[in-house]
This record gives structure tokens, C-alpha cells and sequence, in this order.
């Protein structure tokens, strides 16, 4: 079973690193962007069938690793 | 007082902090490998700065959950004094050891450079060799040091005292905000920092002002 795990920073957290894209974007010309969030992509592949159980570690996984629940959120999608 | 460095894949600090803790106090300190799950019996446990993991995922995120953390959390729950230094501090929040986190540097940039650090409470364990609002110079080499706490966070850390050095006289090297350098645990006993004290101990490194603080700690005179 193979998932995509999203890791973004909380709102209200400064994000330096999105600002500055912000800034190369107007320099390559693309007007209008409000604002840039970098954040992080996992994609995993786990060896069970069952979603429910799937879901739970992955959740597990992002709390206990994958993010630094302080100052990211994260989501879990399931193929 | 005996004292026990961590040794950490990726940590390049380990052996300065090794160096720093054998002059000061005259006895080299035990050090302990990331798996061990016992941690001789010491007053100190310390972790050094450098790379851990190669900062992969984030930094000090993978150190973290390193068997020897579960250890040095028992340690630090009986009252054993804990120190981390840059990336011991991030390993130490990582850990949940300390609050808030260390993101990076407002600038986007690596900064080596030496900063001023007030004393903001000199009433702990570690920093009762120096004075309250004693100003001190310090290096810095780091990329993540911008700390960040949410609000209510923050109001619980200031309000109990537990940011011991803050960065002063306009220094402030990453964005950290309050000008935050260094923290300790509610209860005292775990402290957390980015500059690099170990670093300003002698008169060949240009400054002795950190050797107070290892001074406090081991509580040996400076």
C-alpha cells in the first residue's frame, strides 16, 4: 500500500525559506503571489492491506518522527 | 563531579566539549555511544554541537529518538543536570526535553560568528558562575538556531524564569525570538543552548568568558 504523507508548518510559524521563494518567484516575473508555505512530502510504502490499519500508523508515525507537532501540522492520504 | 559526553554520528563538537569539560575540572569526562541504554553514574550529561544525522529530516530529529535519549531522560527525571549545546540544544528539543523549537535562521544563511549573551538568570545550576545581566561574548556556528515557542509557550518559559542567556546589544544572529540563546527545564536541571561556551575557555581561543559556566556547573573555581 503506498501513501503520501504532507508535512507544513503550523500557521502563525515564520517561514523564512517560503519567503525567500516568494521573492525569486518576482524576480523570474511571476507577479501576484501572495505568499509561499515550503513544507514536505514523504511517500511511503507499507506492507499491510488494511487501510484503518495503514492510517494509524502513518499517524503514529507523523507524531512520533516525521513532524515536529510544536511547529507542523501534517495530513495522510492513502492510494 | 563526573560528567559524561554523548557521542553521536555527525557531531564534530564532541571533542572540544571533551577538552573543555578535562581542563576545567581535571578529570576527563565517560562517553556514551547513541545506543547505550545505561549512562554511567554522573552529575553531568552533556551533547555536544555538530551534524548529528547529517541534519536529515530536521535537525536533531533522528539523534533524538536514539536509545540513549530514552536513558538520559531517566537520568534527567532524577535530577542528573543535562546540557545541550547547538546541536544538543536542537537534540534536546527534539526530544521534548526542552519547549519550543529551533528553526532556521531567519537570514537563510550559516552564521560563525562571535555574539554578546546577557545573563538574564543567573539563579540556576549551570549559570551561577556568572551574575544576573553579566554580559558575555560567545561564538556561534549555526544554521537552525531561530528559536521559536508558541505564545502560551513562551509566556510559561519567560514567566518562570527559564530563559538563562539571551542574545544582547543587537547580536541576535537567526531571528530567535525574544532574542532567546539559551533555556533551561522547569524544574532546573536541563539546559539548552546555541552558542558555543566550550569554545571561549582559554586565552589561546581569544576569551575565557565561557569558562564560568563550566566553572558553575562543575562547580570548581574558574
Amino acid at each position: 500500500m503506498k501513501a503520501r504523507v504532507t508535512v507544513t508548518l503550523k500557521n502563525g510559524v515564520l517561514d523564512p525559506q517560503g519567503k525567500a521563494i516568494v521573492g525569486a518567484l518576482g524576480s523570474l516575473g511571476f507577479d501576484g503571489v501572495g505568499s509561499v508555505r515550503q513544507g514536505k512530502v514523504f511517500d511511503v510504502e507499507l506492507d499491510t492491506k488494511d487501510r484503518a490499519k495503514a492510517e494509524e500508523s502513518l499517524k503514529a508515525m507523523c507524531e512520533k518522527l516525521l513532524a515536529n507537532t510544536v511547529i507542523e501540522d501534517y495530513s495522510v492520504a492513502i492510494d | 563531579m563526573k560528567s559524561a559526553v554523548v557521542l553521536l554520528p555527525g557531531l564534530n563538537r564532541d571533542r572540544d566539549m571533551i577538552a573543555a569539560l578535562t581542563k576545567i575540572s581535571g578529570v576527563a569526562p565517560h562517553t556514551v555511544w547513541q545506543t547505550d541504554t545505561e549512562i554511567p553514574d554522573v552529575d553531568l550529561i552533556v551533547i555536544p554541537g555538530g551534524f548529528s544525522y547529517g541534519d536529515y529530516l530536521r535537525c536533531g530529529a533522528i539523534a533524538a529518538r536514539m536509545p540513549v535519549m530514552q536513558a538520559i531522560r531517566e537520568k534527567a527525571d532524577k535530577g542528573v543536570m543535562v546540557m545541550g549545546v547547538c546541536n544538543g540544544f536542537q537534540i534536546l528539543v527534539e526530544a521534548g526535553l526542552l519547549p519550543g523549537a529551533l528553526m532556521r535562521n531567519a537570514s537563510l544563511k550559516f552564521v560563525c560568528r562571535e555574539v554578546k549573551l546577557e545573563v538574564t538568570n543567573a539563579n540556576t545550576a549551570f549559570t551561577r558562575g556568572y551574575s544576573h545581566g553579566q554580559i558575555i561574548r560567545s561564538p556561534v556556528a549555526h544554521h537552525d538556531g531561530n528559536y521559536f515557542a508558541d505564545t502560551e509557550t513562551l509566556a510559561r518559559v519567560e514567566g518562570n524564569g527559564q530563559v538563562v542567556f539571551r542574545y544582547a546589544e543587537g547580536t541576535n544572529p537567526n531571528g530567535s525570538i525574544n532574542d532567546i540563546a539559551g533555556i533551561i527545564n522547569e524544574n532546573g536541571n536541563v539546559l539548552g543552548l546555541m552558542p558555543h561556551p566550550e569554545n571561549l575557555i582559554e586565552a589561546a581561543h581569544g576569551g575565557t568568558d565561557g569558562r564560568a559556566l563550566f566553572a558553575g556547573i562543575l562547580g570548581v573555581a574558574a
